[in-house]
């Protein structure tokens, strides 16, 4: 019960804070991309719309920010055992992006926010980009602590515990390099979604036409890029992990027997851990071999198979992720990615016909459209982390090894209501300010008299 | 293996940066709707700290990282064994830091109201928990031969560790007073003043309390440590500044004090990092706890390289900012009212009535109401 309750908080509180961390990292990249227009250009409505979705970010970021501190803490409240065991690797990264970019991205907010008025231009342009650059920087440190969980890399084994012996290699595990490509790249799929949703709301509703239309293209352009580039990424990441976490994919095709070549089900009927035999709807050939090898003839190990060598390297135990969760957060993943693609790819073709502001179809899809990046990314990291269990660190701890041992089941109940409670207030909060913030007018230009004087800053 | 104890120091470093930053913030809090007696008055309270509170806070995170990274087995039996006031802990700096961001978000006195509230007892409650907490690791808890902590929840609230969570909180009062006495005008700024001569005795009484103990708890020779004379002698100097009304040495001496108070605590300590109560064998000490020598290694590169260059944009940051706040900057629509700035005060700014006198006149301000 208590390793429930310990998994499910952890789960909990990681994936509300991964609502908020990619509309961040997003959303400062293009905040810092409209403010540069500006300044390159001279253009009002960039500067309004510097400020219009400024203020989205700021939302964000103050909620991404505390929700940050908690899973910060909740290495050691709850993975007691764990943090003990892994600290002298799996710490170290944890430090450095403090260290690095959390001073960076929170002080340089504060020089942003509130240093309209009171930095010169170029130094203020700088500040928004600091603050862009530290957020993907902290996404940085935190993907290689992670990554090291799924693959561990540059440690020796000193009587029983992992000793970091190679830092560079935790920076250069190829599962880091690819999963950090990809969340940097749905970090802007995320913030330019939030931002084109926004744009298309105003444009069916009114909002200044010529403004908005220029941040829908904007969102456009990023956008169709990143969801390309996400796919492709992931597919290599799929590949690699592949390689380490063979029961990973192994699971989300539900595959129990090995197959050379691999088909791959569109959706299957029933399945799951305790039926190994599920229909297959719409098997495509090849496709599985292709996704998970790169090869036309791969071949994909099945469960059982893996599940016989592991007891045998590891001793008895049940190795099998869920494979329920895996076969369906992989599809639902994938398939939310290419809705977003389309629904980009179909913004692109009226950018080019003119008829972007005006197609009420199109805008009334591109508003809804703002939820599935969300399901897509937590699906994502269902599939990346519960395809790690029954491991808390791949071939070197199990999750059940890695809880608090002093830590009783009463007070994770506490702590789980605490936070459930907490977190589902300051959602609806965030969300309910969201949307009141993007129906907001956008500012009024600054009248001719004011453009001498400096744009005034921002207060609490 | 000189890294262990530079670790050590790096560590009561960080501690001791976070509340001589985040100290006047937490002060701030909890004085905000005092100090200010409207809410253009309370908004230039929170301003006077807008900027900066958010990287001030991240000397907390750095600090708890950096005892993951450098000292796994400290971090771990801490922070589980300290688990429910761990949890409280959370909850106030979540409602807090999201306190000052959403207080003006929305133009409505209830509103408001609660983000008051928030934050007023999320500033309250964080240096009180982390005080009882930084207490506990010097007097001791119930640790088992495998670093495990066995007490229960009540175990925590041990005189020597309230003692240490009550001074820390009245030295955050006098320090966010004399921190707005520096930065606000008018009737804000006297009523930082008179704010910070009502605490300082209260303030002065608690240190020597809190000084003399530690010395006691952790040390068997009578002679006192520089240290904890520092925090008595910089106290006593802040209590006769804020009385002679020199804001910025009184600033600075309850910096001080503040400074030496958390430094104490980690000079007792060491090189313990968490004294067992049940045998002293137990103690989790820096070298028990510590990691390999490589990770310290490599983390020293980092530091080495960054904690400078954060202190270098921090001190910049707080240059930008220097200036002070006033309560009519927050009283009249600004030029532009563009996206970010929330709606300004309306009915509430004007009607100076509303709910914060009552407090003011509670606690005796008599210069409030020269505006």
């Amino acid at each position: 019960m208590a390793l429930d309750l310990a998994r499910w908080q952890f789960a909990f509180t990681s994936v509300n804070h991964f609502l908020f961390i990619p509309i961040t990292i997003g959303l400062a990249f293009l905040t810092a991309l409209l403010q540069t227009s500006w300044h390159r250009s001279g253009r009002e409505e960039y500067l309004r719309l510097t400020r219009f979705f400024g203020t989205l970010l700021v939302i964000n970021v103050a909620i991404g920010v505390v929700t940050g501190i908690v899973q910060e803490f909740e290495f050691g409240m709850n993975w007691g055992a764990y943090s003990r065991l892994v600290g002298n690797i799996f710490g170290a990264p944890l430090a450095m992006e403090g260290l690095a970019a959390f001073f960076l991205e929170s002080t340089f907010l504060g020089l942003w926010l509130f240093g309209w008025d009171k930095l010169p231009k170029r130094v203020h342009l700088l500040t928004i980009w600091a603050v862009a650059f530290g957020s993907a920087l902290s996404a940085a440190f935190i993907m290689a602590a992670n990554s090291w969980m799924q693959h561990p890399v540059g440690y020796l084994m000193v009587n029983g515990k992992p000793v970091l012996n190679d830092i560079w290699a935790v920076f250069t595990n190829p599962v880091f390099v690819w999963g950090y490509a990809k969340v940097l790249l749905v970090s802007l799929v995320t913030g330019a979604s939030v931002m084109l949703a926004i744009s298309a709301w105003q444009l069916r509703h009114g909002g200044v036409r010529e403004v908005f239309t220029r941040s829908a293209r904007l969102a456009l352009v990023v956008l169709v890029p990143a969801i390309l580039f996400t796919m492709l990424v992931g597919d290599e990441l799929g590949v690699i992990e592949g390689q380490y976490q063979p029961m990973k994919i192994a699971a989300a095709e539900a595959q129990w027997t090995t197959c050379q070549p691999c088909s791959f089900s569109l959706f299957q009927i029933g399945g799951g851990n305790n039926d190994q035999t599920p229909t297959q709807v719409l098997a495509i050939p090849h496709l599985l071999s292709l996704l998970a090898t790169n090869h036309w003839n791969g071949k994909v190990v099945g469960l059982s198979p893996l599940q016989a060598q592991y007891s045998s390297q590891f001793g008895p135990g049940n190795y099998v992720p869920n494979v329920f969760i895996q076969y369906w957060s992989m599809r639902a993943m994938a398939y939310l990615g290419v809705v977003v693609l389309l629904i980009s790819l179909w913004g692109l073709l009226l950018i080019r016909r003119r008829k972007l502001a005006t197609s009420r179809v199109f805008l009334w899809v591109a508003v809804w459209g703002v939820v599935l990046p969300f399901l897509m990314n937590t699906a994502g990291w269902l599939l990346t982390e519960s395809g790690r269990q029954p491991w808390i660190v791949q071939g070197i701890m199990l999750t059940k090894n890695g809880i608090s041992p002093t830590v009783s089941t009463t007070w994770l109940w506490i702590s789980v209501l605490a936070f459930v409670v907490l977190y589902g207030t300051l959602g609806t909060v965030d969300l309910l300010l969201m949307l009141k913030y993007s129906r907001k007018e956008l500012p009024p230009p600054p009248a001719e008299a004011d453009l001498e004087t400096p744009v005034p800053a921002v207060q609490y | 293996m000189a890294l262990v104890p530079f670790w050590f120091i790096v560590i009561a470093v960080l501690w001791t940066g976070f509340f001589i930053l985040e100290g006047f913030d937490f002060g701030v809090g909890m004085l905000h709707s005092v100090v200010g007696q409207d809410d253009a008055g309370r908004r230039a309270a929170i301003n006077t700290i807008g900027p900066l509170w958010d990287g001030n806070e991240v000397w907390l995170i750095v600090a708890g990282a950096s005892m993951f990274a450098a000292f796994p087995g400290w971090y771990a039996t801490m922070f589980s064994g300290l688990y429910l006031a761990m949890v409280l802990l959370l909850m106030s700096l979540i409602i807090r830091g999201v306190a000052f961001e959403y207080r003006g978000k929305r133009d409505a006195a209830r509103w408001r109201r609660t983000w008051d509230v928030a934050l007023t007892v999320g500033s309250l409650l964080a240096p009180l928990l982390i005080g009882i907490a930084l207490g506990d690791l010097l007097h001791g808890l119930p640790i088992n031969s495998a670093q495990n902590f066995t007490g229960s929840f009540w175990d925590l609230f041990q005189p020597y560790a309230l003692l240490t969570g009550v001074t820390l909180v009245l030295i955050c009062l006098l320090h966010g007073a004399t921190f707005l006495s520096l930065k606000t005008t008018g009737s804000m700024h006297e009523r930082s003043r008179l704010l910070a001569r009502r605490v300082a005795p209260f303030t002065a009484a608690a240190v020597v309390a809190f000084a003399i103990w530690t010395h006691v708890a952790s040390s068997s020779t009578f002679f006192i440590r520089p240290l904890e004379l520092l925090a008595i002698l910089a106290v006593l100097a802040a209590v006769w500044l804020v009385y002679e009304n020199r804001d910025g040495f009184a600033f600075t001496a309850t910096a001080v004090t503040m400074a030496s108070c958390i430094a104490s605590i980690f000079v007792g300590l060491y090189p313990n990092v968490m004294v067992s109560s049940t045998n002293p064998a137990y103690s989790l000490t820096v070298h028990n706890t510590a990691s390999a020598p490589y990770s310290l290694k490599a983390m020293t590169v980092v530091v080495v390289i960054f904690l400078p260059l954060v202190l270098a944009y921090q001190t910049w940051s707080y240059y930008v900012f220097r200036r002070r706040v006033s309560r009519e900057q927050f009283m009249t629509a600004p030029a532009v009212p563009p996206g970010p700035v929330p709606a300004q005060g309306g009915p509430s700014a004007a009607a100076p009535g509303a709910p914060a006198p009552e407090l003011a006149r509670k606690k005796g301000v008599r210069h409030g109401r020269k505006l």
